[in-house]
């Protein structure tokens, strides 16, 4: 791998956030949007609901997270699919770059693409409702940590899709997270699931992350079970997806797919 | 040494037979021009080429050797442009370049596209976002990028489609000396038959993924008792399948 061919995939990718207002805008609006409107709502369950006092920032703590997650897998689509609504696709094909050095540069310019959105919303959380998220301390690191390496992952399976399919995939980008969230547990207890989907949800690395997330809120403690847990699966998931997105390539170039998605 | 050498390359799309075992080769410094109708088989074979495509069976050689499609290592030495195939539209035209440069992990790339904005004259548009330019200007940007590696091996798809006839001559042209001051093998997919005539050293027709003559423009005239190159080709498409 060369991380310098690696690095003029990112340098394409920053001159086109550079270069356009509306796109920068687009990375921070949707995300403060998000942290607002369930500000609000967490701030009206803290005012009609004694349970809710207990967990006010609980919400909004998950609704930060949830937007990482969002972002990060969806900038990673986003990258991919710029490549070919300019048709540029088949120009990065037939230069030296290697896939491995095709998904480093996805995975870091999403990672940068996810802290334009995820920084600004989670810093006007503090002075609009008094709740930081940096008040879940190191163990922060560890769940952003988990939850952008599930981003990648499916990022990663969907860009799979797009190369095996084409652009006809490009629906299942868009929808890809909305499939999983249900059984993510974002805003509650595992337990409220029914009793057959509770280990179907535990496979997934978020249902482990987002415990978590409400452990340290709720009950001021860390429980690094649960990390490890989500390391370890989003591990197991991660070196899935990359063996798919390589499968992938290979199906693309028997099928023919690659010339098709370029033109 | 041939540049590339094309063996009994077969390329088959579930029950569709694309290319049909076809054979050719193209030797430093020559021309190549691929003829034929849509569907005959030319992109499918240009991106087996480029690695693209995986063939079904056969075998291609670049530089003596044999194209492996796990190692990337051999596009170091080609490139290739298609008016079908752009580059990103909100990025300006230095901008590409430089991406391309650093892709291509050039030595004193700055050197490389200050001589390639010289040799193109792309510097009343170097800032301007390559979207916004015309055909011709997109086609003669396309062209920078194609050969900011010094390819060895360039391949080119209707390199001048949709540009008028002055651009197009300069494109030509262009094309032309930079073969002749560079020493590089060409293979060239066009529907101009003038530009072919004028280009290529070589001339394969295909239809229905077959090579079904092949010669220099001027003995496939004189072969097939017709003016120019376009009665020859309109004569090889309409004539019933007796290859």
């Amino acid at each position: 791998m060369n991380i310098k061919r690696s690095s003029s995939l990112m340098l394409r990718h920053f001159y086109l956030i550079r270069s356009s207002f509306p796109r920068i805008f687009d990375l921070i609006y949707w995300p403060t949007v998000q942290i607002i409107l369930w500000g609000f709502v967490s701030k009206f369950f803290t005012m009609h609901s004694d349970y809710f006092n207990n967990v006010a920032g609980v919400i909004l703590s998950a609704a930060i997270l949830y937007d990482f997650l969002f972002r990060s897998s969806i900038s990673y689509n986003m990258l991919f699919l710029e490549e070919i609504w300019s048709r540029n696709i088949i120009n990065l094909f037939v230069s030296p770059l290697k896939i491995s050095e095709i998904i480093m540069a996805l995975t870091s310019s999403a990672l940068i693409r996810t802290m334009i959105g995820l920084v600004p919303a989670a810093f006007i959380a503090i002075p609009l409702f008094g709740i930081s998220i940096f008040e879940l301390g190191v163990p922060l690191i560890l769940l952003l940590f988990s939850l952008y390496l599930f981003g990648v992952t499916l990022g990663l399976l969907v860009t799979a899709g797009l190369v095996r399919f084409g652009p006809s995939f490009e629906n299942v980008a868009w929808a890809s997270l909305f499939f999983i969230a249900p059984l993510g547990c974002i805003y509650y207890p595992v337990e409220i699931l029914p009793s057959w989907i509770q280990p179907i949800a535990l496979g997934l690395p978020l249902a482990h992350i987002f415990e978590e997330t409400r452990n340290i809120l709720v009950n001021q403690t860390v429980s690094f079970t649960n990390i490890y847990y989500a390391i370890g699966l989003n591990l197991i998931y991660l070196t899935l997806a990359i063996t798919i997105f390589y499968r992938s390539f290979v199906s693309a170039k028997r099928n023919g797919t690659l010339v098709n998605i370029g033109e | 040494m041939k540049s590339i050498e094309v063996k009994n390359l077969k390329k088959q799309f579930n029950t569709t037979e694309a290319v049909k075992g076809i054979n050719f080769s193209i030797s430093q410094s020559e021309t190549l021009a691929l003829l034929g109708p849509n569907g005959c088989g030319k992109t499918t074979t240009i991106g087996m080429l480029l690695g693209l495509i995986t063939p079904t069976s056969g075998n291609i050689f670049i530089n003596g050797q044999e194209l492996n499609y796990k190692d990337h290592q051999f596009l170091n030495i080609m490139n290739f442009a298609s008016p079908y195939v752009e580059l990103p539209k909100k990025l300006s035209v230095l901008e590409n370049l430089k991406v391309y440069g650093r892709m291509y992990l050039i030595k004193n790339f700055k050197e490389k596209i200050d001589q390639l904005i010289e040799d193109l004259n792309l510097k009343p548009f170097l800032n301007k976002r390559t979207g916004e330019l015309s055909s011709g200007q997109k086609n003669r940007v396309s062209l920078a990028k194609s050969l900011i590696n010094d390819p060895k091996i360039l391949l080119l798809d209707e390199p001048t489609a949709s540009l008028d006839p002055d651009t197009g001559d300069y494109v030509r042209s262009y094309l032309e000396k930079y073969k002749k001051e560079n020493d590089i093998s060409i293979l060239l997919a066009s529907h101009n038959m003038d530009e072919v005539t004028r280009l290529s050293d070589y001339v394969l027709m295909m239809k229905e993924g077959q090579i079904i003559d092949h010669g220099k423009a001027k003995d496939l005239i004189d072969k097939h008792g017709r003016e120019n190159l376009e009665q020859v080709f309109l004569k090889l498409v309409r004539q019933k399948n007796e290859y």
